[in-house]
């Protein structure tokens, strides 16, 4: 796993995600989904970057299947970006990093 | 010979911008490509490509866009993600601006492609990400043993439609013609699939739904005669529309908006060539992307010797 981001799922979400201290992304993905593949690099830059300030997650959509129906999440990759419990931000889709990173340094 | 940064700047990282990186990186031109998003272009999301050359078994798209990129790489083609905001092509010496710098150079490769077109229809926007999808290959598994639409009769509508019934108890085929365009192999095991339904002379007309998509509505084109269908997800796949805004009149384009180039991919500016499926070209597909890109590489290089005689 990439330096800073930490694996989550649907045990752990409340912990590490809603009762964080920091605002949190979190990229759900997928091992079959192509696109996924193709941000990941892109989430792993911004995490080296801005790891600091914010928390880098992903959940594997299979194996968690709650929480992305908590969600709504019917497209992946799904990127939402959480702070004090609550959805701030969201990204469907692959989008040029540019994109990302104005979703978590615009808070 | 004026002072510029490049001989060349590909414009679009999918096969064809790769193959015109490759080709020119082993001319030893100096060459950049730029990719706003991510190599791979439009296979990055597609499951299985099973009609390219040399793979009898096919390969993920995925797995294609790492081949053709280490490839390239390892003729030291220098790959930046950026995008280009708008290029400047009034001059010999081209100028290309680009986020946070603006780059000159002699000759500039397009091939940035198409992106899927959208159909324009109520809920259509609404619902992106909620059940309307254009990749089977990310969302298809959300739909286990739901029913889903697709709308289309091209090879992409018919190929993914077959990947969707991997997962799906039913897919809608939905076409506003009364045949299906798809190559025939494609044609020939949608036909024998019980898990597609095709639904002839008809178009989309709305996507409804409280928090998902739920159902859509449908038109038969001939009696005009609408009905409803419940589903859970509606795929659109109905063309593509050239990523040719960043040009704004820079070059001549058909009717439909893609770059008219002839057979060494010139375009109407000399010293500016268009590869993939961002040209007017009869075929879009890794095949011949490939062949484009290799063409506009080997025409910027023969263009470059000329300006340094």
């Amino acid at each position: 796993m990439a330096k800073g981001i930490i694996e989550i799922g649907d045990s752990s979400f409340d912990s590490e995600v809603l009762q964080a201290e920091k605002p949190v992304l979190v990229d759900f993905w997928a091992p079959w989904c192509g696109p996924c593949r193709a941000i990941a690099p892109m989430v792993e830059e911004l995490a080296e970057a801005f790891g600091d300030t914010v928390k880098f997650t992903k959940c594997n959509v299979d194996e968690n299947p709650v929480t992305p129906t908590k969600y709504g999440i019917k497209s992946i990759p799904t990127l939402i970006f959480f702070k004090d419990g609550k959805v701030l931000d969201k990204i469907v889709g692959i989008v040029a990093k540019s994109r990302l990173q104005e979703m978590i340094t615009n808070t | 010979m004026k002072n510029v940064d490049y001989d060349l700047v590909i414009i679009g990282g999918g096969p064809a911008g790769l193959t015109a990186g490759l080709y020119a990186a082993r001319a030893r031109l100096k060459v950049i490509l730029v990719e706003k998003i991510v190599v791979g272009g439009q296979i990055v999301i597609s499951d299985w490509i099973e009609n390219y050359p040399g793979f009898p078994e096919g390969l993920s798209g995925p797995d294609l866009v790492e081949r053709l990129t280490e490839q390239a790489k390892r003729f030291g083609l220098n790959i930046e993600n950026n995008a280009a905001v708008s290029v400047d092509l009034s001059d010999p010496v081209k100028t290309i601006v680009l986020n946070h710098r603006t780059v000159t150079t002699h000759t500039i490769i397009i091939a940035t492609g198409a992106s899927p077109k959208k159909l324009g229809v109520p809920g259509e926007e609404t619902f992106y990400g909620k059940g309307i999808s254009s990749c089977a290959t990310c969302d298809a598994p959300f739909f286990k043993d739901r029913i889903v639409a697709a709308v289309g009769g091209g090879d992409t509508a018919v190929k993914e439609s077959l990947f969707l019934t991997k997962f799906v108890q039913k897919v809608y085929l939905i076409h506003r013609r009364d045949r299906l365009r798809a190559e025939m192999i494609l044609q020939e095991r949608a036909f024998a699939d019980e898990k597609i339904e095709i639904i002839w002379d008809s178009v989309l007309t709305g996507i409804k739904g409280l928090t998902h998509v739920e159902n859509i509505t449908v038109q038969n084109v001939k009696t005009k005669e609408e009905k409803t269908l419940s589903v859970d997800g509606c795929f659109i796949w109905v063309g593509e529309i050239p990523n040719t805004k960043f040009l704004a009149d820079g070059v001549k384009l058909d009717k439909n908006g893609f770059i008219v180039a002839n057979l060494n991919m010139e375009t109407s500016v000399p010293g500016v060539f268009a590869a993939g499926d961002v040209r007017n070209t009869p075929l879009r597909q890794v095949a011949t992307a490939v062949g484009d890109g290799a063409v506009a590489a080997f025409s910027a290089g023969h263009y470059i010797e000329k300006l340094k005689k």
